[in-house]
């Protein structure tokens, strides 16, 4: 069977303020979207790994990193590792950019 | 080379710490794959007892979650179970029908509640206390029932009992003996924890033996052998756990209680191994997890091809979970021919301490009421010290004599401080150099230590403290702001005025910061010292922690609370009529007073945020920031007849004059129109007292974490006096305190005499309030700007959906 990649626009380049986080919800995916200082966009589930949740698009945005905001876990935007001292995983999705088009790939 | 096969059969605490030893030790060895009967992944079992009497979560009792499984690359068949082994070919079967090969194969199958041969037990309502499913039963039968019966008074019997009452449920506890815990407690220290017990709404059923369970399909009662019944809608059998042996004895495998295992786990036929509670060793069945996890250790190793420690058996001891009670015991319990024994029963108190001697050595260890002794009298035990020229009982001790029991410095480096894990002082004390740990929480990371039933936590955190020594001193004498820089607070300020610095950006730059960006600590703490020092600095929102980006607090599922000003508390039926259209046309979920005299709406989407300020046309409250939160005000001269003052009128000019200042933390203010002190001024950061002819003014108090009382700082006349003091005192606050400092903690660091002299002198009051003005005039009203700039709305209240065409 072929696996089928789905690409779905979700924001223009332009559009996509620096270290502020967006939230966007594509079918019943949650998702928090960042734009970097590094010019990189990255996209994670948008809900804290902390055992009580709560969302992650509202959280301070330093580097490579997202802090949560209720429980200020330090998150990595890259692979969506919770840093040390607290453990944890974020799902991640994929980014595409294409000319001023964010996609995000299932 | 390739890997060899691993099947553990079994998902539970002793199995999977055994999968954890030999991924440390090497983690290429082995293809793994897990089955657990649960369809969980492993959980700390130990702690259900928690979860049952509400201390813990489900989610916090998961050890080892399923990523952790994926991260391994360990193939977990969850909610399955082996039902047949083929030791000859090899070979696994589940019932789910999966065959699966082995190289080597663990049995780690745990226990069964043991069921007594009694009729009725296969009635709906009976069951045992081993797993999540239980826990879960029981907390849905409290929901619907009222009277639980807990067969059974020892460790688990009496955990089940207290959840099962913390639960709301009548709970009677049957027991066959004349006292309960009687493996572990003596008479004398079974009836103080009794006593305790049903003081917390227990009911114990002594010397009865349970004959028959009553009921049709239902449990609805129990028989006792003296003919007498009792009802019950529950009932738990906690009498015992027995070694779940079926499987292991259907294919062949020597089991007597528990599967038979050598010094090195294994069983009598190759290539097969047990580990935990099915296991029986040296004719020994173990069933607590300390023991369990020495076996884990030897086990891997021996399967990592290190043959090197053996298993030699365990001795243990024994503490019960249930809130309100300390206990311990371990060893032997009752006095014999053989045995000498030291008591010590001081009923004044409810303490008990009984420790067993046998030539010269300690034998037995019994503690009620007060366990700190435990650690050094077990190691005393185990190590069979001679304890022919130890100090006498000292009785009556004077505070701060203690003896070395929970001194930390005193023990020696091979004391066990993590029971459970078997995690010694050293070894804590080593993690903590090498690692730079600075938290409890750190140590467990490492450690393992204080990971399974929690009490040893305070031990570690005392040792931390201990350990880092000079180093902790050092870092206290020099607080860094944070880990992002080696500047402390005041050495940052110094720099950033010295050098001009005027962004956090150029800070970050020019200081060397070890970040790309900061972190959550420095950058807002950072734009917060810039906007003091700047009267005119341009604010960075988006170092602001989300309330203050927002403008509305977080609440845990991502919705915001809104909090309009409502200055002094006063409001006006206008308004309130605005606060009750915008929650309908919401659906704001709760309306709420709020301790500082205003109403929050709680539960409003991020989106609608600009939209409900809009409609309700009221500036923020502020309700969320380091700023002027309220001022809180009693009714006062207006109204009332003891009012000396106008405590409303002054209240509200107060709120006006200083509302959205960045301070350092909150600060609430109260004002009362005289010293019966309605509006609770002596614990405010500032408060005001009308008297007759003028105004007291206090400040300092906290009714919050650290519970001040307010001190006077003043007596003034008139009410421009109070704007001019109170005035120069934010301003201090924000140019000396720490960031995050609240004035409670800082007028006690800076010191109370230093501060009236500072805003005694006429000249100092005067450049701090033209400072403090100068600021006061950049802030705006941020919800009205929300709702006129489209970019704030579009780059902070926004939620994009996206609908997908699923062909």
């Amino acid at each position: 069977m072929n696996k089928t990649v789905t690409r779905v626009l979700v924001a223009k380049y332009d559009e996509l303020p620096v270290r502020v986080g967006q939230a966007i919800k594509i079918g019943e995916h949650e998702i928090a979207l960042f734009r970097l200082s590094n010019g990189d966009v990255r996209a994670l589930e948008n809900k804290s790994p902390h055992p009580k949740g709560g969302v992650l698009s509202e959280g301070l945005v330093s580097g490579e990193y997202v802090f949560c905001p209720l429980y200020d876990w330090k998150i990595s935007l890259i692979d969506g590792k919770v840093q040390e001292p607290d453990q944890g995983q974020v799902k991640t999705y994929q980014v595409e950019i294409d000319g001023d088009h964010v996609y995000i790939v299932f | 080379m390739e890997k060899r096969k691993l099947v553990m059969v079994g998902n539970g605490m002793a199995g999977v710490r055994t999968i954890e030893e030999i991924l440390k030790i090497n983690k290429d060895l082995f293809d793994i794959t897990i089955f657990g009967k649960e369809p969980y992944p492993n959980y700390n079992r130990i702690q259900l007892s928690n979860v049952l009497q509400g201390e813990a979560t489900w989610d916090e009792i998961i050890m080892n979650g399923w990523n952790w499984y994926k991260d391994h690359h360990i193939q977990l068949h969850a909610g399955e179970s082996v039902i047949k082994i083929d030791v000859e070919q090899k070979r696994v079967y589940s019932d789910r029908g999966r065959v699966v090969e082995y190289d080597e194969l663990i049995l780690a199958t745990g226990s069964l509640p043991f069921i007594l041969p009694i009729p009725g037990v296969d009635k709906q309502g009976v069951i045992g206390f081993r797993d999540i499913q239980d826990c879960k039963t029981m907390i849905e039968a409290a929901k619907h029932y009222k009277k639980a019966v807990v067969i059974g008074a020892g460790l688990l019997g009496l955990e089940a009992a207290s959840g099962l009452v913390k639960l709301g449920m009548q709970v009677d506890v049957v027991h066959l003996m004349s006292h309960i815990m009687e493996k572990q407690l003596d008479a004398t220290a079974a009836q103080m924890l009794q006593k305790e017990l049903e003081a917390q709404g227990i009911n114990f059923l002594l010397e009865k033996e349970t004959v028959a369970i009553l009921g049709d399909e239902c449990v609805k009662g129990l028989r006792f052998k003296d003919g007498t019944e009792i009802e019950a809608d529950l009932v738990v059998m906690a009498a015992g756990i027995v070694p779940n042996v079926r499987l292991a004895k259907e294919s062949g495998i020597y089991v007597n209680r528990g599967i038979i295992v050598n010094d090195y786990l294994e069983t009598n036929i190759p290539n097969v191994y047990a580990v935990g509670e099915c296991t029986e060793h040296r004719e020994i069945v173990y069933g607590l997890v300390a023991p369990l996890y020495e076996q884990a250790k030897v086990l891997a190793e021996n399967l990592c091809g290190i043959r090197e420690k053996q298993y030699e058996g365990s001795v243990v001891g024994t503490q019960l979970k249930v809130s309100g009670v300390d206990l311990f015991s371990a060893g032997e319990i009752y006095e014999n021919q053989t045995t000498k024994a030291i008591k010590v029963h001081n009923e004044w108190n409810g303490v008990y301490k009984k420790v067993l001697i046998r030539d010269r050595r300690i034998v037995g260890i019994v503690l009620y009421g007060d366990t700190k002794d435990s650690t050094r009298l077990f190691r005393m035990m185990t190590q069979k010290q001679d304890i022919s020229d130890m100090a006498e009982i000292v009785f009556l001790q004077a505070p701060g004599q203690e003896a070395s029991g929970n001194n930390v410095a005193a023990m020696p480096d091979d004391e066990v401080i993590c029971g459970c894990n078997g995690v010694t002082k050293g070894t804590i004390a080593s993690a903590i150099q090498t690692h730079n740990l600075t938290t409890v929480e750190q140590v467990g990371a490492c450690t393992n230590a204080g990971r399974s039933c929690g009490r040893c936590k305070s031990l570690i955190a005392h040792l931390l403290e201990h350990t880092l020594g000079d180093a902790f001193y050092q870092t206290a004498q020099k607080e860094t702001l944070c880990a992002c820089t080696d500047l402390s607070r005041d050495e940052l300020v110094a720099e950033i005025r010295e050098k001009g610095l005027t962004s956090i950006k150029e800070i970050m730059n020019v200081l060397g910061w070890k970040t790309e960006e900061g972190c959550s600590k420095c950058r807002p703490a950072l734009n917060y010292f810039l906007g003091v020092l700047y009267p005119e600095y341009e604010d960075d929102r988006d170092s602001r922690l989300v309330n203050e980006k927002m403008h509305a607090n977080i609440q845990k599922d991502g919705t915001y609370s809104v909090v309009p000003r409502m200055y002094g508390g006063v409001t006006t039926a206008s308004d309130l009529r605005k606060i009750a259209d915008v929650a309908e046309k919401y659906n704001v979920p709760l309306v709420k007073l709020t301790g500082g005299q205003r109403i929050a709406l709680f539960g409003i989407k991020k989106e609608d945020l600009p939209n409900v300020w809009a409609d309700l046309e009221i500036p923020s409250g502020y309700a969320y920031g380091k700023t002027l939160r309220t001022v809180k005000t009693c009714v006062g001269a207006q109204f009332c007849r003891y009012g000396t003052q106008d405590s409303m009128s002054l209240g509200i000019e107060l709120e006006k004059r200083f509302e959205r200042l960045d301070t350092p933390n909150k600060v609430k203010m109260g004002v009362s129109a005289c010293p019966r002190n309605c509006a609770e001024a002596g614990i405010k950061d500032v408060g005001i007292v009308g008297v007759d002819g003028g105004w007291e003014i206090y400040v300092g108090g906290n009714g919050g974490t650290d519970l001040r009382a307010a001190d006077l700082l003043c007596k003034v006349k008139t009410e421009e006096e109070v704007f001019d003091i109170v005035g120069a005192y934010l301003q201090y606050y924000r140019e000396t305190a720490k960031y995050l400092e609240r004035t409670s903690k800082w007028i006690e660091r800076v010191g109370l005499d230093h501060v009236k002299e500072v805003l005694c002198d006429e000249e100092k009051r005067k450049e701090l309030n033209e400072r403090l003005y100068r600021t006061l005039a950049r802030y705006e009203d941020p919800w009205k700007k929300a709702i006129e700039d489209e970019t704030i709305r579009h780059r902070y209240y926004t939620k994009r959906s996206i609908v997908v065409n699923t062909k």
